[in-house]
């Protein structure tokens, strides 16, 4: 791997730019390998990364079947944060922030890590006593997060309209000053990158058709549209389409995959220094560093694969934005677009051993995995290297949904993440 | 937004409409002899369909009434809706109702 660094581009420029290497090889299928992780996003590249530099895994392939980052990693409002209530959560959703502070470096590639604060709005007395509470839970975990008055919340994000009559007044929110922003596309080209150097084979445009499977019922490797490729264990981060993947080895799940749209407006200059959430309303909103404002809205009412949406969900998120945010009327959208998001009863993922022995799932991140990325990847390769879950990702099993031990983040956060 | 066509009133606009997950759910005819497992996938077990889905649609804000539509999930092509009783068309029976 060539290495980035301030010296290595004063050189390239000095021979005009020629002899930057490809980030990732492309290579072609081997006949197997020793783990096959399914699903090249995020959450799937980072799996791998871990794999080969934490747990000794080095045999590796990630199968994809479009490109790195096509899918719910490109189509994200990329918003970090880990102020969950619950003790499960808090725990799976910090182990990956504390992975984010020091992602550039680990990975040498700058993902562009921008702990600019995340400001949950608060607009009824319900919403107030919920974020309160969440804020009293999480420090007793150990997590920032802290009320604000209107007034506060006005400071620390000045073109918020806290005055006057509105349908969704702001009677406060909750900052958490570690959340914020991370560049998308550039945490997956860091992991394909870094996990590429450690020997992992990265496999675009090779859909899994099929897992097989021995008479004694554990898998022995996948059919793809580049072959077959053999592997005792099988990771499947699939996102939206797990309950397609996890149905050719016989696995149901508790799983729905919506839309959930985001859109872009012009570039325009900094004005917005954070992010400003509001599950009551739908609206998530920050600025990129282009300048564009980066809009998230909520999920279609149906289950669908299709990556679009119904427009009247994003005009419901801009009637709330111009509210919030006035000077915001007159800014033109760009582009708006949907990604595939699967969504588990509870609102929380699965990250677990399934009944079928060597096959591992990682799903159920909803409208929230971004965040996760990095916690979600680690914890993944400690339970397919070990084939036994570790402490922070034990709870999340398929069987709590039996068992009735579910981590009801959906009650608890009100709607969305 | 799609169109939908209700049964009962004729095509109206989705705002209209709620929907109400997967259809041919059977309530079991006695829980109680049912394990855990068993309970469980009739709760939160979904066939998540990527292709021809049945679903239930209730027309919440025209007649409140509840009804059925067969919908492809990669195109959102509604082929059919049916009211509550009915099954599937056969030709749209090759997913599971």
């Amino acid at each position: 791997m060539q290495k980035f660094s301030a010296l290595s581009l004063l050189r390239a420029g000095l021979t005009g730019h020629a002899g930057w290497q490809r980030q990732w090889r492309s290579p072609e299928p081997k006949p197997g390998y020793d783990v096959i992780i399914v699903g090249g996003g995020g959450h799937g590249l980072a799996t791998a990364y871990y794999l080969a530099s934490r747990y000794g895994v080095k045999n590796v392939a990630v199968l994809e079947k479009g490109w790195i980052g096509g899918g719910n990693t490109g189509r994200n409002t990329t918003i970090i944060r880990s102020n969950y209530l619950f003790d499960e959560s808090a725990g799976i959703y910090e182990h990956a922030l504390k992975l984010w502070e020091g992602l550039s470096q680990e990975l040498n590639y700058n993902v562009m890590y921008s702990p600019r604060g995340v400001l949950m709005l608060a607009h009824n007395i319900h919403d107030v006593q919920s974020f309160k509470r969440h804020v009293h839970a999480n420090r007793l975990n150990g997590i920032d997060n802290e009320w604000l008055s209107p007034e506060e919340c006005k400071e620390f994000c000045p073109p918020l309209n806290v005055g006057g009559a509105m349908r969704y007044p702001i009677l406060g929110g909750a900052l958490q000053r570690r959340g914020g922003t991370a560049r998308h596309d550039a945490v997956a080209w860091g992991y394909a990158r870094a996990a590429d150097a450690l020997g992992v084979d990265i496999i675009e445009n090779c859909e899994v058709t099929d897992i097989r499977r021995a008479p004694t019922g554990e898998v022995v490797g996948v059919d793809t549209t580049r072959g077959s490729i053999n592997a005792k264990r099988i990771g499947v981060v699939a996102a939206g389409n797990t309950s397609t993947v996890m149905n050719m080895a016989g696995v149901r799940l508790p799983l729905e995959s919506f839309p959930l749209q985001a859109l872009v407006s012009e570039p325009v200059k900094p004005i917005f220094p954070c992010v400003v959430m509001s599950n009551t309303i739908h609206a998530y909103i920050s600025q990129s560093d282009k300048g564009e404002m980066v809009i998230g809205a909520g999920t279609d009412v149906y289950t669908s694969y299709t990556q679009r949406g119904g427009l009247h969900i994003v005009n419901h998120t801009l009637d709330a934005i111009c509210e919030l945010v006035p000077a915001f009327r007159r800014l033109r959208m760009l582009r708006n677009w949907g990604g595939i998001v699967d969504v588990t009863p509870d609102r929380s993922p699965i990250v677990a051993k399934t009944p079928v022995s060597g096959l591992y799932v990682n799903c159920g991140w909803g409208t929230g995995g971004f965040k996760a990325t990095p916690g979600s990847g680690e914890v993944f390769a400690s339970t397919i290297a070990k084939d036994e879950p570790n402490k922070i990702n034990a709870p999340f099993t398929i069987e709590r949904f039996r068992d009735g031990a579910v981590i009801d983040e959906a009650a608890a956060a009100a709607v969305a993440h | 937004m799609l169109l939908i066509n209700c049964p009962y009133c004729g095509s109206r606009p989705e705002a209209e409409f709620a929907n109400g997950g997967q259809a041919h759910i059977a309530r079991p005819a006695d829980p109680m002899s049912l394990t855990d497992d068993e309970w469980a996938a009739y709760l939160y077990m979904r066939d998540n369909i990527k292709g021809l889905h049945h679903e239930r649609w209730r027309h919440a804000n025209g007649c409140g009434r509840f009804f059925n539509a067969s919908r492809d999930t990669t195109t959102d092509v509604i082929k059919r809706t049916y009211r509550m009783g009915e099954r599937p068309e056969a030709e749209h029976q090759g997913a599971k109702p």
